[in-house]
């Protein structure tokens, strides 16, 4: 069946049905990664988006056992070409299936370099994905325009507090839309992870006592997270060392009277180089977000640029002065990508074990 | 970290003369690396023995020794030229391995020159397979559990504990000789015997067999800092047992998960940071395909033919990288060339897909077996990209230059279903034309995937490839009927996997101008996408480009100037080398520098033309009609350049003048002419020039009526062919009908030529023409009696034994010949010379093989020269008096380089046929010296044991006496096959009289077993039937590492450099200021 990909800007590109079948309308981004489709399906962070892949061939290994939430999250999902045939010792199910069994809407056959391209110049815009031939873009188009993505955390926190059991140290998740790999990461190295609702409060989770606290990914405007961002102030006032991961990283910034602001078509991939100032290492980071810290309007006494993108020279992570406290736009976790920040996760690890 | 302020002279060591397994990749690298170091004001002294090279140009270092890759030479050289450092990390084995040498003994300490780009402990830990192993071990990376056995005992006893099968090499054999794989005991009894037996130390390592694992390579950078990028992965088709410069390849990997992906990745980093290397690395993985257990096989610490594809696939140059970082520069500070706003710490991120081929040499080696396994046998590679695995593959196949097209091109149709089965379980380089007959068979995924263990996603694009056959031949019906037959949807979908027009044709029954045609009408053309190293998430500023139908086109605007198309040489396969390259490339920078617009097409990603920033663009593309026209469409040139691709560019002419592309220089008739044997005659004719005598034939019963006319010996060969493919000497009619089935045997639209064969002097001569003047930059003269083709012949420069008369004859018979075909840029012209007597045996009015040496040895540089005549310039302009020029008061000589330890089952025997892979260069005051240097280059280092045989033919038996003589006055004892021995003695040689092969010990073969030979001479008899004897001789002499000479004059010439010269004493020459 012949879908169709509407721009804001009115550019349509004309392919082939791929999962649902029914409209969607969302924001427009784009993935580099080469590998990992999957987990980028199933990142919360996508919630309220629709992504394009770059790579054009996916799906070649087909579903496996690495979902990073219980279900995937994009509007929609834009590409060159899924593979007729997946091969992988681990292989589930095809990627088209798991993309109907999802019910989300996409597009295969189009030229995703071309599509990359306008929102590299024009940055990222909405855009409605339609299999009705008889589309009228007239009607259409003033529809994108007013589309805005909305509260999407409350959509992808989870509903109640769970737990995954540890001897270590005790650390309380603030779960904003967070990819399976943080907790694991943190339970692998023993800790006992406690994950909770994004709308949980301060109160609650410092009365758990817990060693430390980590401010999880998720999707959306961090501006908008109104009153997460009253919580997490009152968790900075407590001892309890803090770190903080994309979304996290915003809302600490924002809860110190920084501000975010955002990209023009944002950093979506696993090739991203951050530089540590303490140290003047690079890493090759995973990284998906569409807003940024502007760490010039943070009081320096508060605290200091501790990353920065080598590309672009934005913001990458903030060390908190005076504080067991320190956040990173990028993804430690991966899942997809590169695994090289991981380091982090000890980091925090001996900030917890100084702490007590 | 800020450049290192120290370094101010640095010695960059290149890799030597091409063979099999280090190629072209290294010139690219080093030529890339050089123009780096002096980018940042380093003076850059460079020592490298291959003369066809572009980095031996004055223009890339400031001084250029081609000198023979010694550790003796380097140390003069460093004496000589007192560096501070030296770059040893992109000249590939050879470079590495002096560097170790050199700092070993310590001579880099006693003269305060350190080693940039990696320590020697780095090199240790790498190279060393204990060192190695145990660093692996420390940071729990696994290897293949193996251990060096030196009894048949101990190789049962380890083979039980790691269990079969196992893998066995023998230490210090060539070419993987007397290896294999032992599935039970029995096999390994018989194979570790005689393997211990032909290693020369008596050592066969046993190592646990991972045949089958999916083969995967990371190319990592490093820096001081510790910084740390991977360039790109790359996942081969062919599991673990082939060698992956013998496998195809695609990048980035396609059947590994992020899983896979990133463990593996993480562990090259680790692997790099614990080996600590600055610079370019690359790591090679065996991967379960069941399982997430890896092993790692292999760590270069160096750059390396896998990172010049990975530098090709994704745009990232890793040998200017390597350098820079080399000066101590983080990966941070060194900005992104293509996209000239981020920075090389990153990754570069591919939005299309790379399709690797090997080119082997079996159309040459047509005794060799074409079975592929751990020991490397392509002579060069071709490259594709598309946005989808199919397309690219089908790119990649017809850029080989082998005649092939599509999946059809090799018919196994007529195989049974089991015989088609066994077929499949043959690891060689047809076996995917075998899966896709497999596929139309309707023979499943799981089998063929349970034969081959190729992964079944490959399968599968096959499959695909296969379906699209059988769709376009279901239209041939329609297409019968009178009808179009081909509708627009399917035509779309099979240019998306890029079938040529040519085979669509072929397939629907439509003539191919029609689907062209048809493809227009429906406005089905290709378009350009860039290779930008970010998947578009950055503006690029690079135009390297790649096609694809069905796409947007983003090639720029061009800037208005003129524009020329230059069409590079393909892939490097014996008889069309890197030399073209070399041509392409100065042609290229000649036309810039006349303020044109440059535009190359070359599908080659080892070398220098397809580096980015040679061209002002560049298309990756094949070299066939159809390509060059999307391209010729877009571009609109204002002309295009033939003469210095080789064979490749020169057929393309025809298309490209149907086109309406002028061709600049020599036009296409007089191309012709020098090819069609009728018109080249009325042109000797009319010019008073002689020629063997000769006919045009096209059957065998044609070609012996010419020949018994002529009288025997005869030349055998087709026409429009490069390095003398086909050609051969007959010495009967038995021969004649021989050889051309051979040459049937390969498509041939082309008749057959039977000429005279001329035993004399053969002379060539590279020559520049405006129209009315030429420039001879100097006349060549080679040791070898003609009737060996002029590649595999040692080249003399100036000439030395023809006569004053004879050389104005030369250059008078080049003169009328290049004005009577009208030659406007380079001529090339084969002599032979016997006594005053001049013959023209070859004319070739384009580029040839020896123009980067002769522009070199006389520093003429021809190639820019003749671009400026193919503009309109007039050699008298140029500041060159017309004519032969003055003779140079020094001596060159050229030596060629075989690989034929690589290619089991090669007759090394030399003939008309080509089969040298690289050349090396010697340069002297005197011409013993220039031949010492040039055989030390070629890696003859004698004497060693002082042992010799001789074994030959009885026309050689009087010179052979002669030799045998001079061999022994330098102290050698000969061992000689009855006849020869008894010649030997009866001219008062002494010689010691062995038994042949088939008799009994000890014999000929025990000898060279022995591994105390310093030199067989061998010389076979001519003709076709040639002795078996004599075959396995030379080839158990070369696979154990002994030099094999099969020409008397190049024997001659050997005893000759030998007598007088000192390998101490040699005098270096600095060719940048010739």
């Amino acid at each position: 069946m012949k879908a169709f990909l509407i721009l804001e800007d009115g550019t349509v590109f004309t392919g082939t049905s791929i999962g649902s079948t029914r409209d969607m309308i969302s924001e427009i981004v784009f993935n580099t990664s080469m590998t990992g489709y999957l987990e980028v399906l199933t990142d919360p962070s996508y919630a309220g988006q629709a992504v394009v892949m770059t790579y054009p061939l996916i799906g070649n290994y087909g579903i496996t056992p690495d979902m990073e939430s219980k279900k995937a999250w994009p509007d929609g999902y834009i590409v060159r070409e899924l593979s007729r045939m997946p091969s992988n010792f681990r292989c589930e199910g095809s990627i088209q299936d798991f993309l109907k069994e999802q019910d989300i809407p996409g597009i295969a056959g189009i030229d995703t370099r071309a599509l990359t391209k306008i929102l590299r110049e024009k940055g990222t815009m909405n855009g409605m994905i339609t299999t009705n031939e008889n589309y009228d873009l007239e009607e259409i188009l003033p529809k994108l325009k007013s589309y805005v993505v909305g509260d999407v955390v409350s959509k992808v926190t989870c509903d109640k507090k769970y737990v995954l059991e540890g001897s270590g140290p005790k650390v309380a998740l603030m779960d904003f839309g967070a990819k399976n790999n943080i907790a694991k990461s943190l339970n692998q190295r023993g800790c006992e992870v406690t994950v909770y609702p994004a709308f949980t409060s301060a109160e609650e989770i410092i009365e758990s006592n817990p060693d430390g606290i980590m401010l999880s990914n998720g999707p959306g405007d961090p501006s908008t997270c109104v009153s997460i961002i009253e919580e997490i102030k009152k968790l900075y006032h407590t001892d309890i060392p803090i770190f903080a991961i994309c979304l996290g990283h915003q809302l600490m910034a924002l809860a110190n009277g920084g501000k975010t602001y955002k990209l023009k078509y944002g950093h979506r991939g696993g090739n991203h180089p951050v530089k540590d100032l303490s140290n003047n290492r690079v890493y090759i980071s995973s990284q998906n977000h569409g807003y940024a810290v502007d760490a010039s309007t943070i009081d320096p006494e508060i605290a200091e640029a501790a990353f920065v993108n080598v590309n672009d020279g934005t913001n990458e992570g903030m060390a908190y002065k005076g504080k067991n406290i320190f956040t990173v736009q990028f993804h430690p976790e991966a899942c997809p990508g590169p695994q090289d920040s991981g380091y982090l996760f000890d980091r925090f690890m001996d900030m917890m074990k100084g702490a007590r | 970290m800020p450049r290192n302020k120290d370094i101010k002279k640095v010695l960059v060591i290149g890799s030597g003369p091409i063979v099999i397994g280090q190629a072209a990749e290294f010139d690219y690298a080093g030529t890339q690396a050089c123009r780096s170091l002096k980018e940042e004001g380093l003076e850059v002294v460079l020592l490298n023995s291959n003369p066809a090279t572009i980095m031996t140009d004055k223009d890339i270092a400031d001084r250029v020794y081609i000198e023979p890759l010694t550790v003796e030479v380097v140390e003069q050289l460093i004496l000589k030229e007192k560096p501070d450092s030296v770059l040893p990390t992109l000249g590939g084995q050879a470079a590495l391995n002096l560097a170790m040498e050199l700092e070993e003994n310590g001579f880099l300490k006693r003269n305060n020159v350190r080693l940039i780009g990696t320590t020697s402990e780095t090199i240790k830990k790498a190279e060393d397979r204990l060192e190695f192993k145990t660093t692996m071990e420390k940071i729990g990376e696994p290897c293949a559990a193996s251990l060096v056995v030196e009894t048949v005992e101990d190789g049962i006893r380890f083979a039980e504990e790691i269990g079969f099968p196992v893998v066995l090499r023998p230490a210090y054999t060539l070419g993987g000789s007397g290896g294999g794989i032992a599935h039970d005991r029995t096999q390994l009894v018989e194979i570790l015997e005689n393997g211990l037996r032909l290693s020369r130390v008596g050592q066969v390592l046993v190592e646990r067999c991972i045949a089958g694992w999916k083969e995967i390579e990371y190319e990592v950078m490093r820096d001081s800092n510790g910084n740390c990028i991977t360039v790109c992965n790359m996942e081969n088709i062919d599991p673990v047992g082939v060698h992956t410069g013998d496998s195809i390849v695609v990048a980035p990997s396609q059947t590994l998960g992020d899983k896979e992906y990133q463990m593996l990745r993480t562990s090259a980093l680790n692997i790099i940071s614990e080996l600590n290397i600055t610079g370019g690395c690359n790591v090679q993985y065996a991967l379960h395909p069941e399982t997430f257990e890896y092993c790692v096989i292999e760590v270069n610490p160096r750059v390396s033919r896998s990172s010049a594809l990975a530098s090709k696939a994704t745009g990232y140059p890793i040998a200017k990288v390597a350098a820079k970082i080399a000066l101590g520069y983080t990966l941070d500070e060194i900005k992104n060339a293509v996209t000239k706003k981020t920075y090389a710490s990153f990754e570069p991120m591919l939005d299309y897909c790379v399709v690797k081929i090997p080119r082997l040499p079996f159309d040459k080696f047509i005794s060799a077996k074409r079975t592929l396994t751990t020991q490397m046998k392509a002579t060069g590679e071709v490259m594709s990209i598309c946005d989808n695995f199919e397309g690219a593959l089908m790119k990649a196949i017809r850029s080989l230059e082998q005649h092939v097209d599509s999946l059809l091109s090799y018919d196994f149709s007529h195989l049974s279903r089991e015989d088609l089965l066994e077929e499949l379980a043959v690891v060689d380089d047809q076996r995917i034309w075998k899966i896709a007959e497999a596929i139309r068979r309707g023979i499943s995924y799981d089998q063929i995937h349970e034969i081959t263990k190729i992964d079944k996603w490959f399968i599968d694009k096959i499959a695909i490839l296969v379906e699209m056959e059988q769709s376009l031949k279901a239209c041939a019906p329609k297409v019968a009927a009178g009808n179009v037959g081909l509708d627009k949807e399917l035509l779309k979908e099979a240019k998306r996997l890029e079938f040529p027009d040519n085979v669509i044709a072929r397939l629907t029954g439509l003539d191919e101008r029609k689907v062209h045609d048809l493809r227009h009408e429906y406005g089905i053309t290709a378009s350009y996408k860039m290779v930008d190293t970010c998947a578009a998430e950055f503006a690029a500023e690079t135009p390297y480009y790649y096609s694809v139908f069905g796409s947007e086109n983003e090639v720029a605007e061009t800037s208005g100037k003129k524009k020329v198309l230059v069409l590079g040489s393909g892939p490097i396969r014996i008889g069309q080398g890197i030399e073209f390259d070399f041509c392409s490339v100065h042609c290229t920078w000649a036309f810039a520098k006349e303020g044109y617009e440059t535009i190359i097409v070359n599908n080659n990603p080892e070398t220098v033309s397809t580096d980015f920033d040679i061209a002002d663009k560049l298309y990756f593309e094949p070299l066939t009609p159809e390509d060059v026209e999307s391209i010729v469409d877009l571009e609109k040139p204002d002309g295009a350049v033939v003469q210095f691709g080789g064979q490749t560019a020169i057929k393309l002419t025809e298309s490209l003048m149907k086109m309406g592309v002028p061709i600049l220089g020599t036009s296409a008739e007089n191309v012709d002419a020098a090819e069609d044997r009728e018109l080249f005659d009325e042109i000797l004719e009319k010019c008073g020039i002689p020629r063997p005598t000769g006919g045009t034939v096209f059957t065998a019963e044609e070609a012996k009526e010419v020949a018994n006319r002529l009288g025997y010996p005869v030349l055998v060969r087709p026409s429009y062919v490069l390095g003398g493919q086909g050609m051969q000497i007959a010495i009967n009619d038995h021969d004649i009908d021989e050889f051309i089935g051979i040459i049937n045997r390969i498509a041939q639209d082309h008749p057959i030529l039977v000429d005279k064969y001329l035993q004399g002097k053969e002379i060539e001569v590279d020559a520049v023409c405006d129209g009315e003047d030429i420039l001879i930059p100097g006349i060549m003269e080679h040791i070898e009696r003609a009737g060996i083709h002029s590649g595999d012949s040692i080249s003399v420069y100036p000439a030395q034994s023809i006569s004053e008369k004879t050389k104005r004859t030369i250059e008078d018979y080049t003169k009328k010949l290049a004005q009577s075909l009208h030659v406007i840029g380079l001529i090339n012209i084969q002599f032979i010379v016997c006594g005053e007597d001049v013959y023209v045996i070859e004319v070739n009015p384009r580029s040839s093989r020896t123009v980067p040496y002769i522009s070199k040895v006389t520093g003429i540089p021809i190639v820019p020269l003749a671009t400026k005549v193919i503009i309109g310039s007039k050699i008298k302009d140029l500041g060159y008096t017309p004519g032969l020029q003055p003779e140079a008061d020094y001596f060159a000589v050229k030596m060629p380089v075989f690989s034929f330890e690589k290619i089991r089952g090669a007759d090394i025997s030399l003939g008309p046929e080509m089969k040298s892979t690289g050349e090396c260069l010697g340069i002297a005051k005197t011409f013993d010296e220039a031949l010492y240097k040039a055989f030390l280059g070629a890696g003859i280092k004698l004497p060693k044991y002082k042992n010799m045989i001789m074994t030959v033919r009885d026309e050689d038996k009087e010179e052979a006496v002669e030799i045998g003589r001079r061999f022994e006055k330098i102290g050698y004892r000969i061992f000689a096959t009855k006849g020869t021995a008894e010649a030997l003695k009866a001219g008062g040689v002494k010689a010691n009289a062995v038994n042949k092969i088939e008799q009994e010990s000890p014999n000929l073969m025990d000898l060279i077993l022995g591994h105390k030979i310093d030199l067989v001479i061998d010389t076979p008899p001519q003709g076709a039937d040639r002795s078996r004897d004599g075959f396995v001789i030379r080839r158990n002499a070369i696979e154990t590492g002994v030099n094999v000479l099969t020409a008397i004059d190049t024997a001659e010439a050997l005893i000759t450099s030998l007598e007088n010269t000192d390998i101490k004493k040699l005098a270096l020459i600095d060719i940048a200021t010739i």
